[in-house]
């Protein structure tokens, strides 16, 4: 409790603050229509835990003791954040979501999935400089543009109680949502107008169904066996898209897609903003936790953008590297802002199913990286 | 929180082994993708055939 009048001032302060960045979300959400799903539950929940006393989340005394019932939002986060459950549901719905038929017709597109998680590692090693390695790795994740995997991974290399740990998942969900700001400047500083005109021809092959039922499940074996503790991100993934493909669980595929994933990001969203509070979250550390996230946004749209100019140099059909970029999760932003990027430089330019197949690659490459920095300093 | 300049370069090591790691495992899917499109070949000649 503030103990004077100088401390009742800052105490309000950051309360105002505070209101005014959930404000800021939800202006995003609804006047510019960034990721409306995510940002207007988050920029709510902001001013919900943010209200002075809020019932919404639980308070504690200085000697750790709860005061008066547990918050709402509290509860929601210990039963579906804290222990992951929220974010691998919701990749039941993404998985469901997904359609795998532009990489199952040209896998080489995954190449640029992998390297458009360059950002995830470089990241790790700046923030390395400031952060404890855990830490570190935990703010890395912040490229793999995926929330989900975000959660899982800060929350196992630092639980959920940790200070920084809030900081991640609302840098995680808010670049996702930037995701048509940040890339189009770097992508075009990377390339040429010349480049950026690059036409692809798109062969559209047929896919058998059984090539699409097996891909799901030797995604999840592989990727298994190589990063184990990546089996439950990649499992619940493609878990949800073998029930899209399976052609016999058409009412499930429908329910995952839709109203599964709806619920979940409702409170997902919601409950991400438990972890806004001003007292947590107005420190430099988030400051330069937002900073570093946004440099691993950056990094891993130059890495696919500069592994796509290099495989160029030897290839006589020329890719147009821009798609390189789409290969950071963030599904399907990113693969509509190269096809929108592709069309400004030229209106016959259709780099839709190029881009999307890139994207979706990604997104599996995301999860395997979440798997990586487990495998590298997850210890039980 | 400190600065220490020199874990930068110490963590070197795991963006190479992170990042190999990754395009190795996307080559074995790329691999595994290209050997499961074979299999709809056999049906088609089968169908051919008769």
């Amino acid at each position: 409790m503030p103990t004077s009048f100088v401390e009742l001032w800052d105490s309000i302060l950051k309360y105002v603050v505070m209101w005014i960045i959930g404000g800021l979300l939800i202006f995003l959400a609804i006047k510019k229509e960034m990721e409306p799903t995510l940002l207007l539950p988050m920029g709510f929940g902001a001013i919900l835990v943010n209200i002075p006393l809020s019932g919404a989340i639980s308070r504690f005394t200085e000697a750790g003791e709860l005061i008066g019932e547990e918050g709402a939002l509290t509860t929601l986060f210990n039963a579906g954040i804290a222990n992951e459950l929220f974010p691998l549901i919701l990749f039941i719905g993404i998985g469901a979501m997904i359609d795998f038929t532009p990489i199952l017709t040209n896998p080489k597109l995954m190449i640029f999935g992998a390297a458009a998680q360059f950002g995830i590692f470089f990241t790790f090693c700046l923030a390395s400089m400031f952060f404890t390695q855990n830490e570190a790795a935990s703010i890395g994740i912040i490229g793999a543009a995926d929330g989900p995997t975000a959660i899982v991974v800060a929350n196992k290399l630092l639980g959920a109680e940790n200070d920084i740990t809030g900081a991640i998942m609302v840098a995680a969900y808010s670049y996702m949502a930037l995701v048509p700001i940040i890339q189009p400047p770097v992508i075009k500083l990377l390339t040429t107008k010349k480049e950026r005109r690059i036409k692809m021809d798109y062969a559209g092959k047929e896919v058998s169904k059984l090539t699409k039922i097996l891909f799901p499940i030797v995604i999840t074996v592989v990727a298994g066996l190589v990063a184990p503790s990546s089996v439950s991100l990649v499992g619940f993934l493609m878990f949800g898209n073998l029930i899209r493909e399976c052609g016999v669980l058409d009412s499930l595929s429908e329910t995952a897609q839709k109203t599964l994933a709806n619920l979940i990001t409702i409170f997902l969203g919601i409950t991400i903003a438990c972890q806004m509070e001003a007292d947590k979250f107005l420190h430099p550390n988030t400051l330069l936790i937002l900073g570093l996230g946004l440099f691993a946004f950056i990094f891993d749209t130059a890495g696919g953008v500069l592994v796509a100019k290099f495989i160029n140099l030897f290839s006589k059909k020329k890719i147009n590297p821009m798609i390189g970029a789409a290969g950071i999760s963030a599904f399907p932003m990113s693969g509509r802002v190269v096809h929108k990027m592709g069309l400004e430089e030229d209106s016959s330019n259709f780099l839709l199913m190029h881009s999307i197949g890139v994207n979706v690659s990604g997104q599996i490459a995301s999860v395997i990286a979440g798997g990586m920095i487990l495998n590298f300093f997850y210890h039980v | 929180m400190n600065f220490t300049p020199m874990a930068f370069i110490d963590n070197l090591y795991y963006m190479g082994m992170g990042m190999l790691s990754i395009f190795g495992v996307i080559a074995i899917i790329i691999v595994m993708t290209m050997l499961l499109n074979l299999i709809k070949l056999p049906a088609k000649k089968d169908k051919d055939q008769k």
